[in-house]
């Protein structure tokens, strides 16, 4: 990887874009990206909502705060831009229930109708037997909260909204719920409702991005979605190629190390000259290290070649060998936001 | 630690308290009949089933490999890129040394890919009269149920994996079930499967469907109405009446399914099963794997240990990360790219790595001492063929 043009204050690639959604295998760090990517949005005082609807309070971890409630919250100053002013990230959890609950309420004014659908336990059977209910509902919510004019009070217009979804294997079908539904009711507000998702959802305001690793099932994966996504008329956004090893050597000394013609005697007295005590165990670990080194980057290098090959932006992420903890999301952030991501 | 490592780095003998995973004994143990893996996404979970399911054929047990949703080549090179439902041999066995003087013929192995339609299908099927049968299939309602009902996918693994017992039982086809369990979102879907289904047939809302068809309803009329009402408001008659059929016509099968998927769970439950929890040294996959492992405690599942796949290697020497930044550093000053401050830099970066997944390993074993626990260092490429799947298996033995 050639280092890329810093672009951070250039154009973003997504600048007509509201709703960002955020998917990848399971492993491949499609929440910490999302959360990342929320991060770098929410950057000149920009005010960005991160959702997520998978019951795993993830943001809540990532973020360390408080388990989130059926609410929007503020949770984290975004990421300082060269005007020194930061944005703010906002949080929602969203289950089926509050959200079908809400929509009732918001809806239909269903009073004393909404808490007897409860209490014969209709809301219970909607949200997690009726077949793709739940996703509906999810996607409602995250329609109503990436949706121009919104109404209510404690609710607020937002610059963007990040949705961290389901997996790559999930997403098509999540997102394409609400077109299921509209062939299964033919008519009524369900199928209007249905419509307008699906409206957005197939716009230009909307991008789907896919976190990879550089991995071939992932990879595979990523495109069988590309495909999948294409096929549905979803708008394919960015891949974000997650995790990528450390890029310390360059191809010369990689292809040294995979040829065994490293001048052995001369890497001794560079670690000698270094304070490296330089004995035979030390100088084999390290070559037996960049040799394991050479093989996974071979492999990584033949899978960028076919995410290159996907024909979308994308975007590199180190791995972090902390771990993603807050101070690493920021770094992630400027990091996407330094390739163009927002 | 009984077996012989070939690397021995600083921190891999202080990485875990837990005790050892024995693998082999494991599946060599013919009281062993059922194995479940389990864990959540991205793990390694399918090539830990099929290396598991291949390991222990090559050693002599009659095997079947239930596998959700392999990747492809995976699959190829088991022989099911077929969808068909059925298990089918997989070529190419040849018996481990030792195993080779005690059998004849060659080693067994059948491996299968869940279609979980086609399963719904054929309970349907066999359960219900050809009318009431083809009255459910064509419903929309069972169509999105079978097809796209978050959670089917769990309760279908299992009607299949009682449906091969069954029949391993009668013909003595298999010994040892390997079964890998699908990604879910809600960890253990697949044990709430029985649970889930009662509680839907039991439901007050389905009894309330159910009440026109079925006669007297008069103690919740008012509320019917108003249900019914409020129903019809949003969902539009036809959907409602769609609904009605679909769980009218399903109805005769409740008492079979919810009986099946008792008999399945207490199958679980039983002495035979052994569970195994998948994971990656990673936070979030740990963190899913201590749920696992209270789950299964708290439904009294026989779990037999965790399996924590795609470790990072230990280095070797005992050249600290802080050591090798600051030589790194020193020789930047130097040279920037010399050869040498990479290579020291990139020592950094795997020492850090291995601290922090021992350190995460330390964490789980501390919580949960009891959990014997096998860690598989990581393969440089995918796993794809016998050969890979064969050195898994060793990996997971040497664990």
């Amino acid at each position: 990887m050639s280092e890329p043009p810093n672009r951070s204050n250039g154009p973003s690639d997504w600048s007509g874009v509201k709703l960002h959604v955020v998917t990848g295998k399971g492993g491949t760090g499609k929440s910490t990206v999302a959360a990342a990517l929320s991060l770098a949005l929410a950057s000149h005082g920009k005010n960005v909502l991160l959702c997520e609807v998978e019951g795993r309070q993830g943001i809540a971890r990532m973020f360390d705060v408080d388990q989130l409630p059926y609410e929007e919250r503020r949770i984290a100053a975004g990421l300082t831009g060269d005007d020194g002013i930061p944005g703010n990230v906002y949080a929602l959890h969203i289950d089926a229930e509050s959200a079908l609950l809400e929509y009732l309420a918001m809806y239909y004014r269903l009073g004393r109708a909404g808490r007897a659908l409860d209490r014969f336990g209709v809301i219970e059977f909607a949200t997690t037997i009726a077949p793709g209910v739940r996703d509906v509902l999810l996607t409602g919510k995250v329609f109503e909260a990436a949706k121009e004019g919104r109404r209510g009070k404690n609710t607020r217009q937002y610059d963007a909204v990040v949705l961290d979804a389901p997996p790559t294997g999930r997403i098509t079908q999540f997102l394409g719920v609400n077109s299921e539904l509209a062939g299964l009711a033919k008519m009524g507000p369900v199928k209007n409702q249905a419509d307008t998702v699906m409206t957005l959802f197939r716009s230009k305001r909307t991008a789907v991005h896919l976190v990879t690793v550089l991995e071939e099932m992932p990879v595979q994966e990523t495109a069988d979605a590309i495909a999948e996504l294409r096929g549905a008329r979803l708008p394919v956004g960015g891949v974000i190629v997650n995790q990528v090893r450390p890029q310390d050597l360059d191809a010369d000394d990689l292809a040294a190390i995979r040829a065994d013609t490293v001048e052995v005697e001369s890497l001794v007295s560079d670690l000698k000259s270094a304070g490296i005590e330089a004995g035979d165990e030390v100088v084999t670990g390290l070559l037996a290290e960049a040799r394991d080194h050479a093989e996974r980057r071979a492999l990584e290098d033949a899978q960028r070649e076919l995410v290159r090959g996907f024909d979308v932006p994308t975007y590199e992420l180190p791995r972090l060998p902390g771990g993603a903890d807050l101070g690493g999301l920021y770094e992630l952030a400027a990091e996407l936001k330094k390739q163009g991501m927002a | 630690m009984t077996r012989t490592r070939t690397r021995f780095g600083p921190l891999a003998a202080t990485a875990s308290s837990a005790p050892d995973l024995d693998i082999d004994a494991l599946i060599d143990d013919p009281a062993t009949g059922i194995i479940v893996c389990c864990g959540s996404g991205g793990v390694g979970k399918t090539t830990t089933s099929a290396a598991l399911g291949l390991r222990a054929a090559e050693r002599g047990r009659k095997v079947v490999v239930l596998t959700i949703d392999p990747a492809r080549r995976l699959a190829q090179s088991m022989g099911i890129q077929e969808l068909d439902n059925t298990p089918r041999p997989v070529e190419g066995l040849s018996w481990a040394n030792g195993a080779r003087a005690k059998r004849d013929g060659v080693p067994r192995m059948d491996a299968m890919m869940l279609d979980m339609k086609r399963t719904f299908d054929e309970v349907v099927e066999s359960q219900a009269t050809p009318e009431k049968a083809k009255q459910i299939l064509e419903n929309p309602f069972y169509i999105a149920l079978s097809s796209s009902f978050a959670g089917t996918q769990e309760y279908m693994a299992m009607e299949k994996l009682g449906q091969i017992h069954q029949q391993a039982r009668e013909d003595q086809s298999y010994d040892l079930i390997v079964v890998d369990t699908p990604p879910s979102r809600s960890a253990l879907d697949f044990l709430d499967a029985p649970e889930r289904l009662s509680s839907f047939l039991d439901g007050r809302f389905i009894r309330l469907l159910l009440a026109p068809a079925r006669g007297p309803a008069r103690m919740m009329t008012a509320g019917v109405g108003l249900i019914t009402n409020a129903m019809t408001k949003i969902l539009g008659a036809q959907v409602l009446r769609d609904m009605q059929t679909f769980v009218t016509a399903f109805d005769t099968l409740f008492g079979g399914f919810r009986q099946r998927a008792q008999k399945t769970f207490e199958l679980l439950q039983a002495d035979g099963t052994a569970f195994l929890v998948v994971a990656a040294p990673e936070r979030d996959a740990l963190r899913e794997a201590a749920y696992f492992v209270e789950r299964l405690t708290e439904d009294r599942m026989p779990l037999a240990g965790l399996v924590v796949n795609r470790a990072s290697p230990a280095p070797v020497g005992d050249l600290s990360a802080d050591e090798a930044m600051a030589a790194a550093a020193r020789l930047r000053k130097k040279d920037d790219t010399a050869l040498s401050g990479g290579l020291l830099r990139l020592h950094a970066d795997r020492t850090r790595l291995v601290e922090r997944e021992a350190r995460l390993r330390e964490r789980f074993a501390a919580a949960h001492p009891h959990v014997p626990t096998a860690v598989v260092p990581a393969l440089a490429g995918d796993v794809h063929d016998l050969t890979g799947l064969r050195r898994v298996g060793e990996l997971l033995a040497e664990g």
